[in-house]
């Protein structure tokens, strides 16, 4: 483990007025793996992917991506992000080709011009999440899944080499969660660093290399096997899980 | 009287021309702006705006500075205010802008009513599109060039600021920066069409075409082409219409803008409450037929 961690949160503490949402969360993840983040509703998963991306500055503490400050990441538009549905206006009047361009805003010039090459990476990213037939469609004709790989596409499209997602599999059937969870090994095998938060424990296993237990601190971090025994998830979520199973 | 006598008649005065060039380049501007205004969810924000410029503009008149400098200042006070009222008590957004913006526009009044000279700043609050002067003209034409090339210019950073500011901030760009360069665009803006319809109506100006265009494509791109087009054609109607009817210009425009959205609102084929209705039946009979 010499090699330089390709996200790394050092003790971070964020308070949002009174209310403690990370309390010297340390994490270190190395390159082209996946890791499930895995925690209650006001865990502070939102608030650490904020503080990854530089959104919120932590009061103390500090992240690192590939061994720098997260604004030079986001000046070579190395991170890409996945939002939560809730957080999209799929009203919005873009189409899926529109949406995966703005991947490429970052490498463009002052009016955000396309040129053959952008255009060509917004292609082949399609092409990628087997989005090609829909990329004249308004965003919120697409199903659950689509959705989430349209997003995905533009952080290919992006060349993120970082790439947070946040609840993917929310609202996403059976099928599709195998879909986005192949494309996601595929983009880790070529050596994507990914970062999923999520409530569904079922697809970790096959997603993730690693998982980590949050509840503003990190509770633990390791293989998704270990990490999620109904002790540990007891831990993060309260009592309830061990009857749910 | 035939229709070209119709459509030519009223240019054959100076004051007409005057106030359908105006009209028509407010009309476009603030129609351009408002694609953005409605998809963030800004209306109320153009509406306090708006409103908040008046007083900047009476002190810019007293001073003998350019109004859009007095508008300008005082459209950054009020989000200003807005904000911090928000952020530091437990008033809400909408509570806040609506205490910033009113107070702002009532201080206004007053400093209008003690300001010598009552009848040309009466006319901010209601516009005097017929009354337009050459300067005013050109002040127009100067500020809605400039605010007009900054949206184009810079669309699909604000759009991108629109529809996602997280991935914005991710790839490296100032969420920050775009939001203050869509709020000063918006300040330019107003004033530019304070002249045309007033401080009370611009806002109409600044929602209704972008709201129409809205409901008639699902093309972002469109709708920067649809809502000015639609903005000037209604413009130019609506003062066509007060010529002949003899009614406040400034108001028939905004009546005009109105009527056209009703009847999108109704007949769009792809979101309207009839028009959608009548494309299923037409599908429905198409699909008897075949069978």
């Amino acid at each position: 483990m010499t090699t330089t961690p390709a996200i790394q949160v050092e003790r971070v503490t964020v308070h949002y007025g009174e209310v403690l949402a990370l309390d010297a969360a340390s994490l270190s993840l190395q390159p082209a793996r996946i890791c499930g983040l895995v925690g209650m509703n006001g865990s502070g998963k939102s608030t650490l992917f904020k503080a990854i991306m530089g959104i919120v500055k932590p009061d103390s503490g500090r992240v690192l991506i590939n061994g720098h400050a997260p604004l030079k990441a986001r000046k070579e538009a190395g991170i890409g992000y996945v939002p939560q549905s809730e957080d999209v206006d799929w009203a919005f009047p873009l189409s899926v080709r529109d949406l995966v361009m703005m991947g490429r805003y970052g490498h463009l010039g002052f009016t955000r011009r396309p040129r053959k090459a952008d255009r060509d990476a917004v292609e082949h990213a399609l092409e990628r999440v087997e989005l090609s037939d829909y990329a004249g469609r308004q965003i919120g004709q697409l199903s659950g899944g689509q959705k989430k790989r349209a997003f995905v596409a533009r952080g290919i499209a992006q060349g993120a080499t970082t790439m947070l997602l946040d609840e993917p599999f929310a609202g996403v059937d059976k099928r599709s969660e195998a879909t986005i969870t192949r494309l996601l090994r595929e983009l880790a095998s070529d050596g994507c660093t990914i970062l999923v938060s999520t409530h569904d424990l079922h697809a970790l296993p096959q997603l993730c290399d690693e998982a980590v237990l949050l509840m503003r601190r990190v509770l633990m971090h390791g293989s998704p096997d270990v990490v999620l025994q109904p002790e540990n998830l007891a831990m993060a979520f309260g009592l309830d899980v061990l009857n749910r199973g | 009287m035939d229709l070209v006598d119709l459509l030519f008649e009223p240019l054959g005065y100076d004051f007409m021309v005057r106030a359908i060039a105006t009209t028509t380049i407010a009309a476009v501007v603030c129609a351009v702006l408002s694609c953005w205004l409605v998809l963030i969810g800004w209306s109320l924000m153009g509406d306090a705006v708006s409103h908040a410029v008046l007083p900047g503009v009476v002190l810019a008149y007293i001073v003998g500075a350019p109004f859009a400098l007095g508008a300008l200042v005082f459209a950054l006070l009020a989000v200003t205010l807005i904000g911090v009222v928000r952020n530091t008590s437990r008033v809400k957004e909408d509570a806040a802008i609506g205490i910033v913006f009113t107070s702002l526009f009532a201080f206004g009044l007053v400093l209008i009513s003690i300001t010598p000279s009552q009848t040309d700043l009466n006319h901010i609050i209601f516009g005097n599109l017929l009354g337009v002067s050459v300067p005013d003209l050109i002040q127009v034409v100067v500020l809605g060039v400039v605010a007009f090339a900054i949206l184009i210019l810079k669309r699909r950073d604000l759009t991108l600021y629109a529809f996602d500011p997280t991935h914005a901030h991710a790839i490296g760009l100032s969420p920050r920066k775009l939001g203050a360069l869509l709020l000063g665009l918006l300040a330019l803006t107003s004033v530019v069409a304070l002249q045309t319809v007033g401080v009370v109506l611009v806002v109409a100006m600044l929602i209704i075409p972008g709201a129409t265009a809205y409901l008639l494509t699902d093309r972002f791109s469109r709708m920067l082409v649809i809502a000015p087009v639609i903005s000037a054609v209604c413009s130019v109607a609506g003062i066509y219409v007060s010529y002949y009817l003899d009614t406040a210009s400034g108001a028939m425009v905004v009546v005009t803008q109105g009527a056209v959205f009703a009847v999108v609102y109704l007949f769009s084929p792809r979101q309207g409450l009839i028009g959608t209705r009548l494309a299923k039946l037409r599908r429905q009979r198409a699909a008897a037929l075949a069978a």
